[in-house]
């Protein structure tokens, strides 16, 4: 059974249909990679994915380990194991960063019948996570994401996603706007994370990235539509040629809705 | 602006009955005190919406009650009734039940040489035989301002019972703990119903009335604690405290106000600041249906320095009005007020903060802040600056702001797997947070801390519509001081 199925979804946002029939089948193990002009509808997808109210789907169906992701909630899907790296993180003045993870995590054991974990227990594998993202220990009180730099707020998302090692990551442009440096470490962090059990979409508009996070499959999404799937060369082909080339085969192929 | 004839015979009927019962042990001083007051208080009356003072805040459900003195059927508490209120680690603990010291349910443990924490009661009755604290006399109703306040001059009319604490020069009152946790003398005003064997319950009052003196270099943290015990029968507690802090001392006072949803709740708090004295108030205001707060300090001598911080939650049809007349009477003096409110449902808050720079009060650094989240539509903040500067040389700042819960906010610790009700708990903790971290660490920190988080967690518990709709982020309000001057 794959890990992650997405069935012909529609999706809006104010009235406006921004996914107009996705298919996308994701299996445990495998690297997905997402690219698209701006505006196509790859943060809306992730949105549906992690839940957002805000997004309301049309039609379609999405199941996720087999249940019905659609009917949950945010905390529902996360707690299933879905995760969003945000690719604008929010700032929320007044609770600590590490209490936070620490109160996510501990929501997501108790949701899996688990312990759960107190300040003693988190407090080492919360200090490992951050050396290995080269986070300074003073992030760990500080507000969340509050006044961080937006090299050091996309850190903090791969560092919640240590922390909370869900089934499926949909990394959202983790990529946009960190120096060479800090892609690696980010890259890194996401790289130890791969495994057979757990899956990753990764939304980017760079090959940069997916030279140090090498992706089993690329798909195309323009205006809400996946228009065409392929290897990593694919990514190659697009640095060199942009999108425009893709719009034109497929306007000359058949439109893909019906 | 007369008080309603049908309401001034009930308080004319209170006043007769309250005199006659201590005339024969009242001091001629005290009578004198109480008479003038009571007929400043005919005078005067209680305000209207007119007044703009009171501009925010309608009074006519308290003046169309006909509130009565409890006596003689007060209810019997044992001490186990108090477990909800008791703050561990307390220096000594007063409780006063409907207005008046009940020993019984009060600890007063060693304290330091110089030091005196008793009912104001038993301190008068000392001072009657001549050998009494000379502080008494000194300072009881010197600062209270009867001549303007309705509320003040029917408080001194009643006057009778309360808390007296006097901190002797130099003596660091609860601070032997060291690493500057204090421990703060309890002050609990248990409102009761009534003993359950009296006839039928009638709307109560009481005036409690505290005299706080805090001696040069001095130290002590003071906790008032308002509380309802018994059936939600309408009571009026219409409470004053002066507090004293001399030259170079140091006190932290809390106001809690968490009485049952009939009650009426009036308290003033003036405080009188020698030079160099460091006073932090807060109010902590979550309980009443109709509550008054205000806080009057007065910076009486040079580099003085004042924090008034509160926070306000609301619910229900609750009005909290939070009143500040903050007075600048001598330079180098600095003034912080910051309040936060949370209403929800059609809760109305209110924050005015009043501010008077007097003539050679030059160097004023003073700063107000006022926050709020609205939870409903309904719920309403009407925020009031109010600056009048008669000196040239000051700095003054002032802003305010309203938002709701952020949607994002929410969205992204639910995306973590927080789940909604936990989620919105932890947005408000981490608003109300900002006022809890203004406070001093120690016993009356834990204590404010656990009656703001049982408060919150009820209203985090419903999950309006609202959470649906696009966000509105926080705004500004368009306020600007009234300058007069
Ligand atoms: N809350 C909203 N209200 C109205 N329109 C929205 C909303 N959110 C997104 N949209 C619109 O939906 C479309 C798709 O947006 P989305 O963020 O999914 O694009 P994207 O592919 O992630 O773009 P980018 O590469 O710039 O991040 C855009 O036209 C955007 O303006
Ligand atoms: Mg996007």
């Amino acid at each position: 059974m794959s890990l992650l199925q997405i069935r012909n979804l529609h999706a809006q946002v104010g009235g406006h249909e921004i996914l107009k029939g996705i298919d996308l089948t994701v299996n445990a193990g495998e690297v997905h990679s997402i690219m698209g002009p701006n505006g196509s509808g790859k943060s809306t997808l992730a949105q549906v994915l992690s839940r957002h109210q805000a997004f309301e789907v049309t039609g379609g169906e999405i199941l996720f380990n087999g249940k019905d992701l659609l009917a949950m909630k945010p905390e529902e899907a996360a707690c299933e194991g879905v995760f969003m790296a945000f690719q604008y993180p929010v700032e929320i003045p007044g609770i600590g960063n590490a209490y936070f993870v620490r109160t996510a995590l501990n929501a997501i054991r108790k949701y899996r019948g688990l312990d759960e974990l107190d300040a003693m227990d988190f407090l080492p594998l919360y200090r490992e996570k951050m050396r290995l993202l080269d986070m300074d220990e003073k992030f760990m009180n500080r507000s969340v994401n509050e006044g961080f730099s937006g090299g050091e707020k996309k850190r903090n998302e791969i560092l919640q996603m240590a922390m909370l090692e869900p089934r499926l990551a949909i990394l959202d442009e983790t990529d946009s706007g960190l120096d060479i440096d800090a892609l690696r470490i980010v890259a890194q962090g996401v790289n130890v994370m791969r495994s057979p059990e757990r899956a990753m979409i990764v939304v980017t508009h760079y090959q940069r990235l997916l030279n140090y996070i090498a992706p089993d499959f690329v798909h195309v999404l323009v205006d809400g539509r996946i228009l065409r799937s392929g290897g990593p060369e694919l990514a190659l082909e697009l640095e060199d040629k942009g999108y425009g080339w893709i719009e034109t085969e497929a306007g000359q192929i058949a439109p893909a809705s019906a | 602006m007369a008080v309603q004839t049908a309401q001034l015979e009930s308080y004319l009927e209170s006043f007769t009955d309250f005199t006659r019962a201590h005339a024969s042990a009242t001091p001629d001083w005290l009578r004198t005190l109480r008479e003038e007051a009571f007929v400043r208080f005919c005078e005067v009356g209680f305000p209207t919406t007119r007044d703009e003072d009171w501009r925010f805040t309608n009074l006519s459900a308290l003046v169309r009650t006909p509130f009565r003195l409890v006596r003689g059927n007060r209810a019997a508490l044992a001490v186990s009734d108090l477990a909800p209120w008791i703050i561990e680690n307390a220096l000594a603990r007063l409780v006063f039940v409907d207005g008046l010291f009940a020993p019984a349910l009060s600890t007063i443990g060693s304290l330091p040489n110089g030091v005196v924490v008793d009912s104001l009661a038993s301190e008068i009755a000392r001072q009657n035989t001549a050998n009494g604290a000379a502080a008494v006399a000194k300072h009881l109703g010197r600062y209270l301002d009867t001549r303007r306040d309705p509320f003040c001059a029917l408080n001194t009319a009643f006057l009778e019972d309360g808390a007296f604490v006097h901190v002797a020069r130099g003596v660091a009152l609860g601070a032997e703990l060291g690493a500057g946790i204090a421990r703060p003398i309890h002050l609990l005003f248990v409102s009761t119903a009534g003993s359950e064997s009296a006839p039928s319950p009638t709307p109560s009052m009481t005036h409690p009335r505290n005299l706080i003196v805090v001696e040069e270099e001095a130290q002590a943290t003071i906790v008032e604690d308002y509380v309802s015990f018994g059936a939600e029968i309408p009571a009026f507690s219409n409470a004053a405290t002066e507090l004293v802090a001399r030259g170079n001392s140091t006190v932290e006072h809390f106001m809690v106000e968490r009485e049952h949803l009939q009650s009426f709740n009036f308290s003033t708090l003036r405080i009188e600041q020698a030079r160099s004295a460091n006073v932090v108030s807060h109010s902590l205001l979550s309980g009443g249906a109709l509550v008054r707060n205000n806080v009057h300090p007065v910076l009486a001598g040079e580099g003085g320095e004042c924090l008034i911080n509160g926070l306000f939650v609301g619910s229900g049809r609750q009005h909290l009005d939070n009143y500040m007349l903050v007075e600048h009477a001598s330079p180098h003096c600095a003034s912080r007020q910051f309040y936060n409110g949370i209403l929800d449902q059609r809760a109305h808050g209110v924050f005015h903060g009043r501010i008077i720079v007097h003539k050679d009060a030059q160097k004023t650094d003073a700063k107000q802040t006022n926050r709020n989240l609205l939870l409903a539509d309904d719920a309403q903040i009407d925020t009031k600056p109010q600056l009048e500067i008669y000196a040239d040389d000051v700095k003054c700042t002032h802003g305010a702001t309203i938002g709701q819960i952020e949607d994002n906010a929410l969205f992204y610790l639910r995306a973590r797997g927080i789940g909604e009700i936990e989620a919105r708990r932890l947005l408000l903790e981490a608003f109300a947070g900002e006022c809890l971290g203004r406070i001093k660490p120690g016993a009356a920190h834990d204590y404010a801390h656990s009656v703001v988080e049982a408060r919150l967690v009820s209203l985090a518990a419903p999950a309006p519509a609202s959470s649906l709709t696009a966000e509105s982020p926080e705004r500004n309000l368009d306020s600007h001081w009234e300058e007069v001057g």
